[in-house]
This record gives C-alpha cells, sequence and structure tokens, in this order.
C-alpha cells in the first residue's frame, strides 16, 4: 500500500453502493439496486429519449431529428465499409452498443458532482464491459456457426498457409481469436478508469497544494487545475474513442464471422 | 529487498510501458497525417485503420497501466 493515506483516494469513485434493496437475494447472490445499476439506468432513459425525440420521420429534419439520423448513419456506414451490404443488419446491435457506450462515458464525465450528484461511470467497471464484450463475441460465435457451419474453423487457417505452418498457426490464430473479448473489455474498462483516476489524482494535488499555503496553491494548485481542464477535454475525446473502437472492432470481428478470410 | 517495496518498482517500471505505448499511439497518428497529406482523396477511406492502428498500440499501454494497478493494489 501507499506509504501513508491520501486524503483523495482516486479509487474511491469506483464503489458500487447498494442504493435499495441491499439484502435482496436470488440464489445466494445479492441483487440490490447500486449505483451503477442508477447510472445504466439513467443512461438508457436518456438514450431512449434521444433516440425517440428524432424518429418523427419528417422529410425535411429538424435538429433533433438530424442528430439521431447522422449518429444511425455514421453506424450504417461504418457497417458498410466494414462488412458490405449483409452489414445493414448489424446496424440495430451496433448502433446500440455505441450509443450506450458512448452515453454511459459521457454521463460519467458530467460536472454535477458540484450538485451533491457523483455521476457513476459505468463503464469503468469490467463486469459491464465483459458483458458487452461477451454479448459481442456470441454474436461473432453464433453468426460463423450457424452461417458456415464446422467451415468456419477455416478462420483459423490462413490461406496460402504451408502444411508443416499448420497446427502452429491454428494454435496462434485460435489464441489471438479467443483473447478478443477480453482485449475489447479491457480497452474500453482501463481507458475509462486511468482518466478519472488521473481526474481524481490532480484534483488531490489542487486540494493538497492550496491547503499547504498560498504560495503552493499557485505553484502546485493552479497549474494541476489548468491539467485537470485541458485533460477532461482529452477524456470527452477518448470518451468518444473508445466507444467508436468498441463499434468499429465489433464490426470488425462480425466481418470475420459473416466472410471468413 | 522488502516484498512491498519489490512490488512499487515493479509498478514504476510497468509504467514505462505506458510511456512506449504513447510513442506508438504518436507513430500511428504521425504516418497517419503523412500518408493523408499526400493524397487527402485517400484518405477519408482509411480512416478505420487508422483506429484499429490506434487500439492496437493503446492496448498494449493499457494493459501495462493494469499490471501497475495490480502491483499495487493487490
Amino acid at each position: 500500500m501507499a506509504a501513508e493515506q491520501a486524503k483523495v483516494d482516486p479509487m474511491y469513485q469506483f464503489t458500487i453502493e447498494p442504493l435499495v434493496g441491499a439484502n435482496w437475494e436470488i440464489a445466494g447472490y445479492n441483487i440490490a439496486f447500486t449505483n451503477s445499476a442508477l447510472w445504466m439506468l439513467i443512461t438508457t432513459v436518456l438514450l431512449t429519449v434521444f433516440v425517440a425525440g428524432g424518429m418523427r420521420r419528417q422529410l425535411v429534419p429538424g435538429r433533433w431529428q438530424m442528430a439521431v439520423e447522422s449518429f444511425t448513419g455514421f453506424i450504417d456506414g461504418m457497417l458498410e465499409a466494414n462488412i458490405g451490404k449483409e452489414g445493414r443488419k448489424y446496424v440495430p446491435y451496433v448502433f446500440t452498443l455505441f450509443m450506450f457506450i458512448l452515453f454511459a462515458n459521457l454521463l460519467g464525465l458530467l460536472p454535477v458532482g458540484v450538485l451533491g450528484i457523483h455521476p457513476f461511470t459505468f463503464t469503468s467497471h469490467f463486469t459491464v464491459t465483459g458483458i458487452l464484450a461477451a454479448i459481442s463475441f456470441s454474436i461473432v460465435l453464433v453468426v460463423g456457426f450457424w452461417k458456415h457451419k464446422l467451415h468456419f474453423f477455416s478462420l483459423f487457417v490462413p490461406h496460402g498457409t504451408p502444411l508443416p505452418m499448420v497446427p502452429v498457426l491454428f494454435v496462434i490464430e485460435l489464441v489471438s481469436f479467443a483473447v478478443r473479448p477480453f482485449s475489447l473489455a479491457l480497452r474500453l474498462f482501463v481507458a475509462m478508469m486511468a482518466g478519472h483516476v488521473l481526474l481524481k489524482v490532480l484534483s488531490s494535488f489542487v486540494i493538497d497544494g492550496t491547503n499547504a499555503g498560498l504560495g503552493y496553491g499557485f505553484l502546485i494548485g493552479l497549474p494541476s487545475l489548468l491539467l485537470m481542464v485541458a485533460i477532461s477535454a482529452l477524456e470527452i475525446l477518448v470518451a468518444g474513442i473508445q466507444a467508436y473502437v468498441f463499434a468499429l472492432l465489433t464490426s470488425l470481428y462480425i466481418n470475420d464471422a459473416e466472410h471468413l478470410h | 529487498m522488502e516484498a512491498e517495496a519489490a512490488k512499487l518498482l515493479g509498478a514504476g517500471l510497468a509504467a514505462i510501458g505506458c510511456g512506449l505505448a504513447a510513442i506508438g499511439v504518436g507513430n500511428v497518428f504521425a504516418k497517419f497525417l503523412e500518408g493523408a497529406l499526400r493524397n487527402p482523396g485517400a484518405a477519408d477511406g482509411q480512416q478505420g485503420r487508422l483506429f484499429i492502428g490506434f487500439a492496437g498500440a493503446e492496448l498494449l499501454g493499457l494493459l501495462s497501466f493494469v499490471i501497475a494497478a495490480l502491483l499495487i493494489f493487490q
């Protein structure tokens, strides 16, 4: 552990607290309504409102409809480019995934903490991102085995492999295929967690520096505060990029399942 | 050496990996920009590949962060 206890604990923001029903149980597992679940619910409600507001299907779209249509058009274009015309049927799934992650990341960055409401970034937990990645991965498996039956295993042997290399390459490709859900989940979870930890560490510099006196406040607190503002802007960028990368890699993996190599 | 000290040293060494990944991510975007300025017409179609390269380079840095975090907090 660290040498001495810091005043701002950067990991405290990730604690999951039961809000309602701390002793609800199913088969020995606690199913309390936690702050994580609350923010998932908020994300879902806001996302539903956002998309429903844009579904008026007017011939000349208003601003709201335009915003929603540009998102769907973006995902549609991405799937078209990566999978081809078969990609159209995955638009609902990838769009949901992208928007859910994007809204979750952005809501976690909202500065509503000054009002006493502490936003919780549930994408900074491996359980959540792991489930999302597992859903993506199972779609790949189901589509691959449904469409190509056992021929799907030819995904692990690239074209033109010399015969003596087949057993080696098969194992390598199988491992690289099997770690996909983990890398997918890990990337999102760590990127979100690292950013939030960094912000809290900088905030502890500001608080402790300012408490130590005026000189330290100007020397350490002020630059740290400016850095925090800049990092917050970077975090908004990262929130978008991570949602995009998750959707992009999902579409690439689905492409593998649709077309093999 | 105490086990605790070795853990913290290991976490610090793992942080080097984050810096190396930063070089990698910078390389990805630098090379993309280089190519995009030579042939702006082809640049838009390659943005997906740009982000695949970015994701690959970034993941390795994030892995070293995970190792550092595991060493400190476990």
